[in-house]
């Protein structure tokens, strides 16, 4: 596992300009109406609540988390594609967030999305051409032949045949398509690319040539990635910075190698230990820990840490008090976890817990896969 | 990039001709599997046929020697005043008048069509806009156009057609407006819903992020995703929108006589059924026969443009197949009173 942008500087301190992306205390709430004409709000679907992180220039930050917890949301929210409750978005010194579509205009030209479905995310009416150059046409930088010889060369650069241009989406396999939604992306020379899980629906030898194609892109352009995805370890393959989230909150993040070998918090610990390894070895030596029940409701999260109703070290504290996110005594300066009892290097936590302990025998395959996704 | 550039033409000049690589749009593909379906190649024909023979209307009546309006005492009227059967000099006959039925049911044909297509024309364009910015911008916006649609739909309008006669006067232009203002809101409900499920789309989001406008968004990425089904609405909307003017006319309200119409043919017709059969059975086979064609049409239309990734489609060919039942009968009820 070589990290395919060894050559940045990985280990200097973050200066100010080193930061592309800023994002501070962002909450973003999903308001439920009632039924009827003049619906009330009756609650509040509390997808991303109080998330800041950093993304340093040229490098990628990978965000994992279970299916709801709230990456995607984040995602748009920084894309500037839904609007922010509260919080700030602070993209190369400007705060985007809350700007109008005009306002935001400008900064669309640096912040370009990859998006999961290859199917979904191309329009099967219009041609691979159409699809590539509507960037140039909707910023007006290219036109004519001039445009059309961009967009081949993008096709060329992401590795796809530039005859094909005249050729409809639904004319390529899913890696193919993929290919055509990086060229799109690429097509303005953003700073900033959010890829939402884009190889979590492809074949495994195709993730691998597409999680390739964007390092190689990342080297020549100096991307910036914020990579999304539920595997863990294809976000260890790509990632310099990993942040875990669960519930909408972030529970722990830093420099990857810290993250994936010294995991603080109980819940990193268990999606750890829930991933497949390669090595066989490894993977029979190794225990894994089951969380019982699913991701609780959004609506009404938990008290406190929001975690703590699976978590197998919960104590009273756990469920009154929200734990802060902070660096823990002997972990890297930028390695932060929000845990009341972080996991000590060696502790195991598949005996520690009386709940988990008690429900182990029913504890079935079945949590474990929720947890692994698409990896399992 | 020059690199890339070099090689891409080193490529292509290389490996001998230039292999130009043209997909094959949806249209093209939906055309070819048209032209498989003996049914609906036959109801093109007889539509194409039609609107033919309502375009050579004047040239036919002028061959024939028979202008639409004139009477003819003598020939075309029997001895006791009754109209004449059909004959080489009258081929469809001739009515009350003893004017000539067969130049009358065409020209019969050219305000049948005309009123077909621009209501349905009128009708549609509007339906799609309002649909699609209800369907798109959703909020207040939606419950106004939604509600108005609604409204509409909810209308009786032989009701308002009777009531804008009276006001503004019966005429062809007062039977576009009534039926155009009646079809639109059927295709704009349609419009709706395929834009609320479209605009979920990743690649509406995609569009979104690039910077695109509402506008351009709604004329690029969800338009041609439109078509397909309001081609195949607006098929089956004509022949609704022909018995409409039919049924107008045959309550009066509708073109006026002299001006001949379907409909008012038949409405003249029903007093002489007895006694002559082609004045009722020509004007209503001419009716019956062009409903029915542009039906099949639609439901061959319907098939042809039903590519199997489109999975909204089920819902709406359920839908469009029950309209097309609903308009066969129509046809026939009015043939018959």
């Amino acid at each position: 596992m070589t990290s395919p942008q060894a050559a940045t500087p990985a280990a200097a301190p973050p200066g100010e300009d080193d930061v592309l992306v800023r994002v501070e205390n962002l909450v973003k709430y999903f308001p439920i109406r009632g039924p009827g004409l003049l619906a009330r709000t009756v609650g509040h679907v509390q997808a991303v609540d109080g998330v800041s992180l950093e993304l340093r220039r040229g490098q990628t930050l990978g965000l994992v988390g279970e299916t709801g917890s709230g990456k995607t949301t984040l995602a748009r929210c920084i894309a500037g594609l839904i609007p922010i409750t509260s919080g700030r978005v602070i993209f190369d010194g400007h705060d985007i967030a809350g700007l109008s579509r005009r306002a935001m205009r400008p900064y669309r030209r640096d912040i370009q999305m990859i998006f999961q479905d290859p199917y979904g995310s191309l329009n099967p009416r219009r041609r691979v051409g159409s699809i590539i150059g509507d960037p140039f046409a909707v910023h007006h930088t290219a036109s004519g032949a001039a445009r059309k010889r961009a967009i081949q060369e993008l096709m060329e650069r992401v590795g796809l045949n530039p005859e094909h241009y005249n050729r409809f989406p639904a004319e390529f396999s899913g890696g193919q398509r993929q290919r055509i939604g990086l060229a799109r992306a690429l097509a303005l020379r953003p700073k900033l690319i959010i890829a939402d899980e884009p190889v979590s629906a492809l074949d495994v030898s195709i993730q691998a040539q597409i999680l390739n194609l964007l390092a190689d892109l990342q080297n020549d352009f100096g991307l910036t990635y914020l990579f999304i995805a539920h595997d863990l370890e294809v976000v260890r393959h790509v990632s310099n910075q990993v942040t875990v989230m669960y519930l909408g909150r972030i529970c722990e993040q830093g420099p990857k190698d810290p993250v994936y070998e010294k995991p603080r918090h109980p819940y990193t610990a268990a999606l750890l230990s829930a991933a497949p390894a390669a090595d066989p070895d490894a993977a029979a030596a190794r225990q894994r820990i089951i969380l019982t029940g699913d991701i609780p409701s959004p609506i009404n999260p938990p008290s406190g840490c929001r975690f703590h109703p699976r978590c197998p070290k919960a104590q009273d504290l756990c469920h009154e008090q929200d734990p802060p996110l902070e660096t823990k005594p002997g972990d890297a300066p930028e390695h932060q976890t929000a845990c009341h009892f972080p996991v000590q290097p060696g502790e195991d936590l598949t005996t520690t817990s009386t709940i988990a302990a008690a429900d182990a025998s029913a504890g079935t395959g079945g949590e474990g896969s929720s947890l692994t996704g698409g990896a399992a | 990039m020059s690199l890339t550039e070099l090689e891409f033409q080193g490529e292509t000049t290389g490996s001998g001709p230039v292999q130009v690589i043209q997909g094959r749009s949806p249209w093209v593909l939906a055309w070819r599997r048209l032209r498989q379906d003996k049914v609906a190649v036959a109801s093109l024909i007889v539509i194409l046929l039609l609107a033919l023979l309502a375009i050579l209307a004047p040239v036919i009546a002028a061959w024939v020697g028979h202008p639409p309006n004139m009477p003819y005492t003598n020939q075309g009227l029997s001895s006791t005043g009754l109209p004449v059967a059909p004959s080489s000099t009258f081929f469809f006959g001739t009515d009350d008048l003893g004017r000539d039925l067969f130049i009358r049911v065409l020209y019969g044909a050219q305000v049948s069509l005309l009123v077909g297509f621009v209501s349905t024309l009128i009708g549609t364009v509007l339906g799609v806009a309002v649909g699609m910015m209800a369907g798109y911008f959703g909020g207040w916006i939606d419950t106004v156009l939604a509600r108005s649609t609604d409204a509409v739909l909810a209308f009786p309008y032989v009701v308002l057609a009777l009531a804008l006669a009276v006001v503004f006067g019966p005429s062809l232009l007062e039977v576009i407006v009534v039926i155009s203002f009646f079809s639109w809101a059927a295709i704009a409900r349609v419009v709706r819903g395929q834009t609320l499920s479209i605009k979920e789309k990743e690649y509406i989001e995609a569009a979104r992020s690039i910077g695109a406008s509402p506008m351009r968004i709604m004329v690029l990425d969800i338009l041609p995703n439109l078509i397909a089904p309001v081609l195949v609405l607006a098929t089956l909307a004509i022949p609704t929108a022909i018995v409409f003017e039919a049924t107008l006319s045959f309550l009066g309200v509708g073109v006026q006589p002299p001006t001949a119409s379907w409909g008012n043919l038949l409405s003249q017709a029903q007093a002489f059924y007895q006694t002559s059969w082609w004045y009722l059975i020509f004007p209503t086979a001419f009716l019956l026969l062009t409903t029915l064609a542009f039906n099949l049409l639609g439901d061959g239309v319907r098939d042809a443009l039903d590519p199997r990734t489109e999975r909204l489609f089920a819902a709406q060919r359920k839908r469009g197949r029950a309209r097309s039942k609903g308009a066969k009968p129509a046809a026939t009820v009015e043939g018959a009173s």
